[in-house]
């Protein structure tokens, strides 16, 4: 018998000691380095084939550029790399759980990828004449529907960009309807668990902030915002509160809030991030909202890209509906009609102005819409049971070893622990998070919101099955338990086996380098030369 | 020469009819590193309790008040390129600004460091 | 559903390992009154074929920039887009990660911000450039806050030459503050206007676009003298980012803001968004500039590696005192554009700008040869204003009834009436042929027969 082999031995062996030397590279297998394009590129090459055109003769006045623009480029397969690599140091909700608390992190289904990428809608003009895209408002028109009918309102501006966005579209269109009414206010509420967002959007549009502090078990108490209507009686322009909040919990008297503002005559801004545990399940509408946003980008699946593209339609109550800015569609029976301008206004619309060029977040709305008719009004309801379902099971599964600052109590669809289960071990809620990452997870939201010591809030969202909602349970628990039992070591360094250790975000501050600049060339002394 | 101290955690010491104004040791160690000073323009008319500079860390900002009506006459620029003076040097080197004197009478109502040092200690 | 892993057995065995006996026990703080059973209205789930069907059929009732010749500009842009930029872009740890408040986790991301606004500052004339706004329109809005806030004055002289939405985000953002005023001049297809004459101590800043709304090449130096004189700021805009592949910067013609809007490079037309705001200004103003930034340090072995920077100017620390309330950004649109630069370089992208003004100067030319048909523009980049002598809507409606998309009649967005009502912006770009442009000026010529 004959046989051809390979001469190489086919067990493992042994692991022997750890490696005891750096790579050359500073690789470490299929963690690799990548340098900037600034560093690798090419001023003389580039990565797209054009033809020069054949006769350069051309019009610009005296408006050439004098100097060429300094930017390098890579070739086709030097950009896939080194974008591909860059990629690898990324956490992503495809990688892993990501409990970022009030961002909701869920899968972001690819079925929407695709449909946005349909010529009809990828590469359709915001200016081309309004025959030609008829589809294109069908959609729009089609999710609008979807969103009034999940919130119990009439009426919903569009074209905000983000939250924030939405935000101050709904305030614009406060100020605007007291203004209609020959009023002018002063004074926004908000509570100091809000948003940042709340407090610098009432601020960029002309107001004063006041707070209100939340009650001992994280909610806030109709009396405080009472007490706050009247020592600034007839000042109160809004107040803006997240329900649920971002403790995690059900403003249980939310109603009668609403009406309190209602009869100091106020409008009620309610901030949307939240909606994930609610959907199908009440509707911001019959709470009293006036006017509340809607991040397409967490409760409807649109991808968070590493920090946006996002999307903020505001839902506006029958008495802020004439404000709602400009464009948008007017239904005529089945007909839909595009006001783009002043003078295609009717009588009683009265539109304060316009957030953004065009129509918004076209490609953002496609998504929204496919995630929304996937899940249909039974699978949307679902999924909001399960957020709250998957929330309660990892409060239930930690709530013994971590602290709930408010007490045992069901939760909406985040979890709200403080750091006093911290206390006396040395770690801090950063210590804690930093080894969460060595352990392959995203941390949850620390610090925030700010009623809470050392916040640590926790939404798994409805992605996740129950196996892996066991498997962070237990690993949050063996770290707990590691930090009570004094192993400091774990979390002090933490990260350990991350791309990159602690970064210095101090001295980034301090002196600011926010692009690349050649470095000096090493001046070669003439002696030495 | 005297040492007044206010509820927003700032120093002033009194020459005359100038104040050097600055935060507190307590007030820099509340706020961490330092990255940034925001200084007053010179010559700028204030009232007590007016936001009149900002500082900076990592992790918060913070408005410093002018404790005292009067006129600013001086930033301290040495903040501008090392904010990191503030957690060094907040009780000395690292002055924010100094500023005449609108009304002495207002300095009454300030702190001693003793009452300062037990303010603290309440907090 | 196939969006969601847990079974009915998961929902069970859940709710008796946290003690409920039913899901409603968790809601129990929603007002019994307002507690719905069931969204009667709402059609009930799809299977991904069922959805797939249903959206194509909408987006075929759209006609497709892609289809026929097409020469609509005034804002977003026709562009051919490298199949490596939507790969890429793709990529699951791009798209389906967050804002990188995780440095160490989020170095991919955060490298791509790093090179983003180093491109953006270089192409633009500036010292730094943040990590993008929503775009350009938006973008405008808070430059002119953010100069209210460098300058303390709070009046703001819009050239007739900007975007008429861009006029209005800006007008509808910054002229309700108190005090505040914006002071707009009226439209100025040919770059004509005396907008000096309108800066004073007062002015705050001066908004100008280059090329113009109306494709009109503006020379910015004048303006940011008279500007600086009055310690007024220039905000120079832009909506064609491939035009600075070719034209002096306005950094280089001395502007203290410059922003635009970045979709032409990476991004697709997508009805008008997303899109992605291009911001830069000079390192001494980068304490009061909106949204976020990100920069180089070192990890705590020395290693290089880039952290969002400056943050307390922001909403999630400075609250009410943010210097804008902007959170969520266009980062996947700048990845994109990042991308597609990065396979350009500077090389690239002044020939692609080369390509795409010879087209506009070519399609000038065979409209101009149109009985009628007048170009207003001296000079331009790919994009121009024609005047015709019947109404621009009508003109352009019966050009798409003839198979071509000519353009936005000016009378869409400036309702201001008169000689406006005859004009149309047009733009050319890379993809228009030389049959494209044959076909819309034969067309036009039939239209205005």
């Amino acid at each position: 018998m004959t046989m051809n082999h390979q001469g190489r031995p086919t067990r493992a062996g042994e692991a022997g000691p750890p490696m005891p030397h750096q790579t050359f590279t500073g690789n470490k297998a299929l963690d690799m380095e990548e340098p900037l394009i600034f560093e690798i590129g090419h001023m003389d090459n580039c990565g797209v084939d054009l033809d020069e055109p054949m006769d350069f003769v051309p019009r610009l006045g005296n408006h050439m550029r004098s100097e060429p623009v300094e930017l390098p480029a890579l070739s086709e397969p030097e950009t896939m790399r080194h974008y591909v690599r860059m990629s690898r140091n990324n956490y992503a909700i495809d990688s892993g759980l990501y409990p970022l608390g009030s961002c909701t992190m869920k899968h972001n289904p690819r079925l929407n990828e695709k449909m946005a990428r349909l010529p009809g809608f990828a590469d359709i003009h915001p200016l081309q004449p309004i025959s030609t895209v008829p589809g294109a408002f069908e959609l729009i028109s089609e999710l609008a529907d979807w969103l009034m009918e999940l919130t119990g309102t009439n009426a919903v501006a569009m074209s905000p960009k983000a939250g924030a966005h939405g935000e101050q579209c709904g305030m614009m269109s406060i100020k605007h309807a007291i203004a209609a009414k020959g009023e002018e206010r002063s004074i926004v509420l908000v509570p100091e668990s809000a948003h940042g967002t709340n407090p610098a959007t009432a601020a960029l549009v002309g107001y004063k902030v006041v707070s209100i502090p939340a009650r001992e078990d994280g909610t806030v108490a109709v009396e405080a915002v009472i007490e706050k209507i009247e020592a600034h009686a007839g000042q109160v322009a809004a107040l803006m509160l997240t329900n649920p909040n971002t403790c995690g919990l059900f403003e249980p008297e939310v109603i009668e809030i609403a009406n309190a503002i209602h009869e100091a005559g106020g409008y009620f801004y309610c901030d949307g991030a939240n909606f994930n545990a609610i959907v199908g399940k009440a509707k911001p509408g019959d709470l009293g909202i006036d006017a509340m946003h809607i991040n397409l980008h967490k409760t409807f699946s649109t991808p968070h890209g590493g920090g946006g593209p996002g999307s903020g339609p505001v839902v506006l109550s029958d008495r802020l509906a004439p404000y709602a800015p400009l464009p948008f569609i007017r239904k005529n029976g089945d007909e839909l009609e595009v006001v783009e301008t002043t003078d295609q206004l009717k009588d009683g619309e009265q539109p304060f102005g316009r957030m953004t060029a065009f129509f918004g977040q076209m490609g953002m709305y496609v998504r929204a819409l496919s995630y929304m008719q996937s899940h249909g009004s039974d699978g949307l309801k679902q999924a909001s049971e399960d957020a709250v379902l998957n929330a309660n099971y990892v409060r239930v599964g930690l709530q013994d070893l971590m602290t709930l600052p408010f007490g045992v109590k069901p939760c909406m669809h985040e979890v709200l622990f403080d750091d006093s289960f911290l206390n006396d071990t040395g770690v801090s809620t950063l210590d804690f998070a930093k080894a969460m990452i060595d352990e392959g997870y995203h941390p949850m939201t620390m610090y925030f919101p700010l009623v809470v010591s050392g916040a640590m809030l926790i939404e798994p969202t409805e992605s996740e099955s129950r196996a892996s909602l066991d498997l962070f349970v237990a690993t949050m628990r063996d770290l707990v338990m590691s930090a009570k039992a004094g192993e400091k070591d774990r979390f002090e360094g933490a990260p350990f086996l991350a791309p990159r250790r602690r970064l210095d975000e101090t001295a980034a501050a301090r002196k600011p380098i926010l692009k690349w600049v050649a470095p000096e060339p090493t001046k070669v002394e003439p002696e030495l030369a | 020469m005297s040492t007044y101290f206010t509820k927003d955690h700032e120093w002033l010491k009194v020459e005359g009819d100038v104040a050097t104004v600055g935060i507190t040791e307590f007030a820099q160690s509340q706020l961490g590193d330092v990255v940034f000073v925001e200084l007053p323009e010179n010559g700028k008319n204030v009232d007590q309790d007016d936001e009149v500079a900002v500082v900076e860390s990592v992790k918060a900002a913070s408005e410093v008040y002018a404790p005292l009506d009067g006129e600013i006459v001086e930033g301290n620029e040495l903040l501008v390129d090392e904010p990191a003076k503030v957690n060094e040097d907040p009780e000395g080197a690292a002055w924010f600004f100094k500023m005449k004197l609108g009304n002495a009478a207002q300095l009454e109502a300030l702190m001693s460091e003793a009452d300062y040092k037990a303010f603290v200690e309440t907090l | 559903m196939r969006y969601l892993p847990l079974s009915d057995n998961d929902r069970a065995d859940m709710l008796a390992r946290i003690g409920v006996d039913s899901i409603d026990e968790l809601f129990a703080d929603i007002p019994e009154a307002v507690r719905l059973e069931e969204l009667t209205t709402l059609p009930r789930r799809k299977t991904e074929m069922q959805v797939e069907r249903q959206l194509s059929a909408m987006a075929n009732k759209n006609v497709s920039a892609g289809s026929l010749p097409f020469f609509v500009g005034a804002g977003a842009y026709k562009h051919h887009v490298p199949a490596t930029v939507d790969h890429l872009i793709q990529r699951s740890e791009f798209l389906t990660s967050y804002t990188p408040y995780q440095p160490e986790i989020t170095q991919g991301t955060l490298q791509a911000l790093f090179e983003f606004q180093t491109q953006v500052a270089n192409l633009t004339g500036m010292e730094v450039a943040n990590a993008s706004m929503y775009d350009g329109s938006t973008g405008t809005a808070e430059a002119v806050l953010m100069a209210h806030r460098v300058t303390r004055k709070k009046k703001a002289v819009l050239s007739g030459g900007l975007h008429p939405q861009y006029r209005e985000v800006v007008e509808g953002v910054s002229a309700k503050l108190p005090g505040a005023s914006v002071a707009a001049l009226p439209a100025d297809p040919t770059g004509t206007e005396d907008i000096l004459a309108q800066i004073d101590d007062e002015t705050s800043c001066v908004v100008v676009q280059s090329p113009s709304f109306y494709g009109q090449l503006i020379d910015l130096k004048p303006i940011a003298e008279k500007a600086h004189k009055h310690k007024a700021l220039l905000i120079a805009v832009f909506t064609e980012v491939v035009s600075l592949g070719l034209l002096e910067s306005p950094g280089a013609q001395g502007a203290d803001i410059v922003v635009g809007e970045g979709q032409s490079i990476g991004n697709p037309l997508t009805f008008g968004g997303p899109y992605v705001g291009l911001f830069a200004t000079r390192q001494k103003y980068i304490r009061n500039m909106p949204g976020r930034v990100c920069g180089e340090t070192t990890d705590a072995e020395g290693k290089r590696g880039f952290v969002l920077t400056l943050s307390t100017r922001e909403q999630h620390i400075r609250r009410d005192k943010a210097t804008s309330n902007i959170c969520t950004n266009s980062g996947l649109c700048s990845l994109a554009f990042t991308i597609h630069m990065t396979l350009l370089g500077g090389k690239g992208l002044a020939r692609l700008a080369r390509i795409n003004h010879m087209s506009a100067v070519a399609l000038a030319d065979a409209l101009s040869a149109v009985d009628g048909v007048e170009v207003l523009n001296s000079a331009y980049f790919n994009e121009f204003t024609i005047r015709t002598p019947k109404n621009a809507h009508d003109v352009i409606e019966a050009l798409a009834a003839k198979g071509v998309l000519g353009g936005v009649p000016v009378c869409r967005l400036d309702k201001s009436g008169g000689d406006i009502d005859n004009l149309i912006v047009v733009a050319s770009t890379e993809v228009n042929t030389d049959e494209d442009r044959a076909a819309y000026a034969q067309a036009l010529k039939e239209v205005l027969a």
